[in-house]
């Protein structure tokens, strides 16, 4: 019988998480509410004596200073409306799992498997609300997918009580495997892989299937003949194994696919140049292994590399936001860990693209009926960035770089960018730290978290597009502390030498990371009844391709077995021979002593068909807007400056820990205020060396709207420009591509994408600047229906985020973007053409003007011939001490990059025009706004000044002013006439309000 | 000189281990990181130590509450040595989630005998989140060792419990004591009066750390393990822009490592 320990903040205290509701219901859902007080509830499903509970209570829940609790029994009826949300079963609950634990070791008892401890919360409203009220309240602070909720009047509470049942997952033992027959019509085929395996017909006659294999004809033919010469039909464990393997997130299936006539797009431009520039580069070539393993690996500094990754996890987070996100991020973490013989953490960023948070017309909906509304903007915005907190925080890993970026196209699906820099020794126990290999006979050792049926169908499910049908079993929630142990224990058995290979469980579970490791020995065979599970009741297909999280597959060689073992359960981690790695050339599986598969491994990973495509593209013809020529830009610039994409974030920095580990040089915020965003971050990985790596990256998705190639080709050369901001050496920039498409089926789709990756192929090859990894989405696509219940499609813009990761030599000599002192001397480096094109000036007009953006034509074109240079001459002035500032003119154009050296200084700026650089007849508004790559602003000390401009000499250079002691930023013509003329603290007013929540 | 030797506790999610024991290293400390498991196991002792320090980070997740759930494996399974290790008048140092462990352990207290039960505690920031942001500190405890000869600091704050908290007559016994060891103020030095965002949590009289009667045990929220470097400071380029044009030489160290060569100096 379950116990239940209630724990509540004394009346007299604060209660800050229900401060925090009550502020949130007036925000977002303008109620109004007395009080609310938030009780936590552990519901404990374990016989206990009534002295043991009350130990617990006392002992282990409840602070004995500021909260007051009770053993079953309702810890406080001062509410006229409760909301209770627990977990559903089978739902990681990470609160109950340390309680679980920490009862476990207070008592000195053990729980058995089965035996467990839920926790959940309860809200305590008090106010005049109806029940609709309250379930708008409860639709604010829970899930359907992964939340039960029960709502009670106190009436209802006093007669019926309030407390949940155990969450508790009760399934059927299941041995099933089934053998699936392929010999079927091009019709029947097509529903299995899209719609997977038929798991039982209802007595209605009703199919039910397993959710989609995302395996097209052409796959299911191969694997049919595959079949047809073993003369056998394939195992549910095989079909499911081998849709894993071959999904486009695996797989990337459309990169990897012969598009018009060209073979492959990845080979043709992202790993042709990195392969070209490599070759250039010769013995200064710093790439040590890329493309190749988890996370790209580069040279760092003697006796250390560096790896970087970044991942995307849109589809799960738009479900659930927070499980989402923080899958995501916990999950690219493993990716370094996994790099290798597996790196340390040394810093994470992100990068959400969102609808408006501020959405107020109704929601589309994933039924036709009105049923099943998507999750407002701002419900995605908290949610993510929330699970990007606990993942980074919790994990004792830096978040020292991240961006958001809105459009309303990414209201049905958000794109949640997430990214993790690790940090390796180039040789360990003599030898290179980057390379591994896992030989016959090495024990296949699984550790961290137990398999459940969370995430069955992860891989497949990121390949198709949201719609009605989408498993929620695909959304699950990250643990970060049960990874901390992981990776803590990790890196205690890699000093020891404890194994020799290494790789994370991602995507398609142990399927995949098995799969993966036995190319390097040659085969593996693996008993899947060794394999730890959360409950009983998981099919053997189930075992094998679950993605439950936090879990790292090992090759221990069979000497070290018994030491392996005997670290991980001193570190509290669960780790378990699972199999063994051979070189018979087959993956076998067995459940029960049985065979459940047995596939040769080329077969696996190469007999794949590869897809054949078309594309087109043609420029569109849009209307280019009228242009309002005015003879004061102050209030334009103010209203600029509060737009979502380019407005301050602070609210987000703040609440991720950004200086943990201790290596924060260039920090997220800079300014006299720390509220400022700067263009890149700099870090210190090791605390005893003076190097630095520096972090940034861009995305225009909006330039797409005109041409892609110029939003890919404008990425790059922002990515780079914004590492030369911060004192990055330009000459040491690595790039990562993450291609979040939509649609890719259609050749409209695929020439946009063909053309953005000529656009990655070109600058990175003019900036010789090579891609180490990178990751494809190309599915961002949302079917649904709007208020009326028509069909209605919602596709992200094609969207490109390039991220750099840049070598700082000396972190002593960074900059930031601040202008320093009064007097010093104001540069606007590079060219200013007419570029307003997909830029945010225009998309403010057309906000203003038609409640859309306006696009234009003239797109900001990246002319790296003349950048490279440019950079090359500010990386070293930078380097001999000469400049103040530098901050990097992107978004927004100059004004907004004024704007910010003047914010961040807190000093003004007077300003003349001056155009030696600028293209002829350029308005005031088009030379304060446009977005033309490839420029600076720069700020020097009077006595620095002449060498500066040396350094830069002929390289287009122009003095625009002095930094000044009064607070404004004023901007004449040749005349002397101010057509900007702004107070800084209206400006940073403006810069802030947007997001102040 | 002696070299003291510091234990740095790591497991469970403490993950500042890494940067405290630079500190301790950079301050002349021997330092090493023992996993809390081993202690209990008897791999390691602490009696072998003179420096015991809780680093920061979030030892289960702050599920139940921060610092609760390793505060209670801790003490459950390592009471006595931690009595003997007090009585040795040795050094105890806990920071943010270490703080939060140490005051749930009840070596943080007013009271004569520590370890005797929870008698502070830390608790939820009053804005309901977690928080990232320098704060100016002043040093107002007589008898702490570790903040001996300093009177203000500069400091990063990182956390979402760390308002310490008490009833009023336990604050006063704290105050009279001499332990409240660093309070929040304003950049000018004047108290910050629970004014947000200078007091970042709400803690009444501005208490961010306490020590024990004795100035040995000593427990706060602000981490100085992340100002080791001139450059963690987050106006150093400003304030190296100035020296260097005024001709003086720029720092390298940042002022958290006071606290550390204190702890290194009592064994002088």
């Amino acid at each position: 019988m379950a116990s239940r320990i209630e724990i509540i903040h004394r009346k007299d205290g604060i209660d800050a998480a229900g401060l925090a509701l009550l502020r949130r219901m007036k925000a977002d859902l303008n109620l109004g509410a007395r009080q609310v007080r938030v009780a936590d509830i552990y519901t404990i499903d374990r016989e206990l004596s009534p002295e043991e509970l009350e130990r617990c209570r006392r002992e282990l829940f409840t602070d004995p200073i500021t909260q007051e609790s009770a053993v079953n029994a309702s810890v406080s009826l001062d509410f006229d409306w409760a909301v209770e949300v627990g977990f559903l079963p089978g739902v990681t609950d990470n609160a109950g799992r340390t309680a679980r634990e920490a009862v476990g070791d207070l008592l000195g008892l053990a729980f058995a498997d089965g035996q467990a401890v839920y926790s959940s919360r309860r809200y305590l409203i008090r106010g005049d609300f109806t029940r609709e009220d309250i379930a708008r309240v409860a639709a604010l602070i829970s899930n359907p997918l992964i939340h039960r909720v029960r709502i009670a009047s106190l009436d209802e509470a006093k007669v019926e009580g309030l407390a949940f049942e155990p969450a508790k997952v009760t399934l059927e033992p299941n041995f099933r495997v089934d053998e699936v027959e392929l010999e079927l019509s091009d019709e029947a085929l097509s529903r299995l892989g899209g719609q997977g395996i038929l798991d039982r017909v209802e007595a209605d006659g009703r199919e039910v299937r397993r959710g989609p294999l995302a395996l097209d004809l052409p796959s299911l033919y191969a694997i049919r003949d595959y079949f047809r010469k073993l003369r056998r039909k394939p195992t549910d464990v095989e079909l499911e194994s081998l849709a894993q393997t071959w999904s486009e997130h695996c797989k990337h299936t459309i990169f990897a696919c012969q598009l018009d006539e060209i073979d492959s797009l990845y080979k043709s431009t992202i790993k042709r140049a990195t392969n070209e520039i490599r070759r250039r580069m010769g013995t200064d070539d710093y790439c040590i292994s890329v493309f190749e393993d988890n996370s790209g690996i580069i040279s760092f500094v003697p006796g250390f590399n560096v790896c970087y990754k970044v991942e995307t996890h849109n589809s799960p987070s738009a479900l659930d936001p927070y499980g989402g996100a923080l899958t995501g991020i916990v999950g690219v973490n493993r990716d370094p860990l996994g790099t290798g013989l597996g790196a340390r953490l040394i810093t994470n960023m992100y990068g959400f693209c969102f609808g408006n948070p501020f959405w107020n017309k109704p929601l589309p909906t994933r039924k036709p009926d009105g049923g099943e509304p998507i999750l407002h903007p701002k419900i995605i915005f908290e949610g993510v960035r929330l699970g990007v907190e606990h993942g980074g925080n919790k994990s004792g890993i830096p978040t020292s770089w991240g961006f958001l970026t809105f459009d309303d196209r990414y209201m049905g699906k958000p794109l949640v960018f997430v990214g993790t820099l690790g940090l390796m020794p180039t040789e360990i126990h003599g030898r290179p730290s980057h390379e591994k290999q896992a030989l016959p006979g090495d024990k296949i050792v699984m550790a961290g978290g137990r398999v459940g049926a969370d995430g069955i169908h992860g891989a497949t499910f990121s390949s198709e597009s949201l719609h009605a049908g989408s498993p929620s079993g695909a959304v699950q929630i990250g643990d970060p502390i049960t990874q901390k142990k992981l990776g803590d224990a990790q890196h205690e058995a890699l000093a020891l030498g404890l194994y020799r290979s290494i790789t994370d469980n991602g995507a398609g579970g142990l399927s995949c990371s098995v799969g993966e490791m036995a190319k390097e020995s040659g085969g593996c065979y693996v008993e899947l009844d060794r394999v730890p599970i959360k409950y009983a009741g998981l099919a053997p297909n189930e075992i094998w391709i679950s993605e439950s999280q936090e879990r790292m597959t090992y090759a221990v060689p069979l000497e070290n077995v018994a030491a392996f073992l005997d670290l991980y359960r001193r570190r509290g981690v669960e780790a378990t021979v699972i199999g063994e790695f051979t070189d018979s050339g087959r993956c076998v599986v067995e459940f029960g002593g049985a065979s459940v598969m047995d596939v040769e491994l080329d077969f696996l990973h190469d007999g794949l068909p590869r897809k054949e495509l078309t594309s087109n593209w043609t420029r569109p013809e849009r209307p280019e807007p009228a242009f309002p020529e005015r003879s004061d830009f102050t209030e334009d610039l103010t209203e600029l400056l509060s737009q979502l994409n380019l407005c301050g974030k602070e609210y987000v920095v703040r609440q991720y820990d950004h200086e943990v580990q201790a290596g924060s040089v260039v920090k997220p915020l800079i300014g006299v205020d720390g509220d400022v965003h700067s263009d890149a971050s700099v870090t210190r990985p090791l605390l005893d060396r003076f190097e630095g790596v520096a972090l940034s990256s861009a995305l225009f998705p909006s330039y797409g709207d005109i041409d892609p190639y110029s939003m890919a080709a404008c990425a790059v050369d922002t990515a780079i420009r914004n590492q030369v901001a911060v004192g990055a050496d330009p000459k040491r920039v690595a790039l990562l591509d993450n291609f979040c498409w939509c649609s890719s089926d259609e050749p409209g789709r695929l020439g946009e994408l063909k053309r953005a990756a000529a656009a990655c192929y070109d600058l990175a090859v003019a900036h010789d600047a090579p891609y180490i990894s990178g990751k494809d989405s190309m599915f961002n696509d949302f079917k649904g229906f709007d208020e009326c219940g028509n069909p209605l499609k919602i596709s992200v813009p094609p969207t490109i985020l390039i991220s750099s990761v840049g070598f700082v030599p000396d972190i002593r000599r960074a900059v930031t973007l601040d202008a320093k002192q009064t007097g010093d001397r104001v540069y606007l480096l590079g060219e200013t053409k007419n570029e307003l094109g997909g830029g945010e000036y225009f998309r403010m007009l057309g906000e203003r003007a038609d409640g859309r953006p306006w696009i234009g034509n003239r797109v900001p074109e990246a002319d790296p011939a003349r950048t490279r240079p440019l950079y090359a001459a500010l990386a070293d002035a930078i380097q001999k001490g000469l400049c103040a500032s530098a901050c990097s003119v992107h978004m927004g154009g100059l004004a907004y990059a004024l704007a910010r050296t003047a914010m961040a200084g807190g000093l003004g700026l007077d300003l003349t025009r001056a155009d030696a650089y600028t293209e002829t007849g350029l308005s005031h508004g088009a030379w304060l706004f446009s977005e033309s790559q490839g420029r600076f602003v720069v700020t020097a000390a009077p006595e620095r000044a002449a060498r500066f401009e040396e350094a830069l000499s002929g390289q287009p250079l122009v003095s625009l002013g002095t930094v000044t002691e009064d607070a404004r930023l004023r901007i004449r013509d040749e005349s002397g006439q101010a057509f900007v003329d702004a107070g800084l603290s209206d400006l940073k007013h403006a810069y802030k309000k947007t997001l102040d929540w | 000189m002696t070299k003291p030797t510091a234990l740095i506790l790591t497991g469970y999610g403490i993950n500042c281990d890494n940067e405290t024991r630079f500190a301790f290293e950079k301050a002349g400390a021997r330092a090493e990181q023992v996993h809390v498991n081993d202690l209990i196991e008897g791999l390691k002792k602490l009696s072998d130590y003179q420096i015991l320090a809780f680093p920061g980070g979030f030892s289960y997740g702050d599920d139940i509450a921060a610092g609760r759930v390793l505060a209670s494996k801790f003490i459950t399974n390592l009471h006595e040595p931690m009595q003997r290790f007090l009585e040795d008048e040795k050094l105890v140092i806990g920071i943010c989630n270490g703080f939060q462990v140490m005051v749930k352990c009840g070596l943080i207290t007013a009271a004569e005998t520590p370890l005797g039960g929870q008698t502070v505690t830390l608790t939820y920031n009053d804005s309901g989140r977690y928080e990232d942001r320098w704060v100016h500190l002043a040093a107002t405890s007589p008898q702490c060792v570790f903040t001996k000869d300093i009177d203000t600091l500069y400091l990063p704050v990182a956390h979402g419990e760390g308002k310490f908290f008490a009833p009023d007559e336990t604050l006063d016994a704290l105050e009279k004591n001499g332990q409240v060891a660093l309070r929040y103020t304003f950049a000018d030095g004047h108290p910050a009066n629970g004014s947000f965002p200078e007091n970042p949590n709400g803690a009444p009289r501005d208490i961010a750390a306490v020590c024990d009667r004795t100035g040995r045990v000593f427990g706060m929220m602000p981490h100085p393990e992340r100002f080791l470097s001139f450059t963690n400071h987050p106006r150093w380029t400003r304030m190296a822009d100035r020296l260097r044009r005024e001709g003086f030489p720029v720092p390298e160290e940042g002022a958290g490592l006071a606290i550390f060569k204190n702890a290194v100096c009592y064994f002088d």
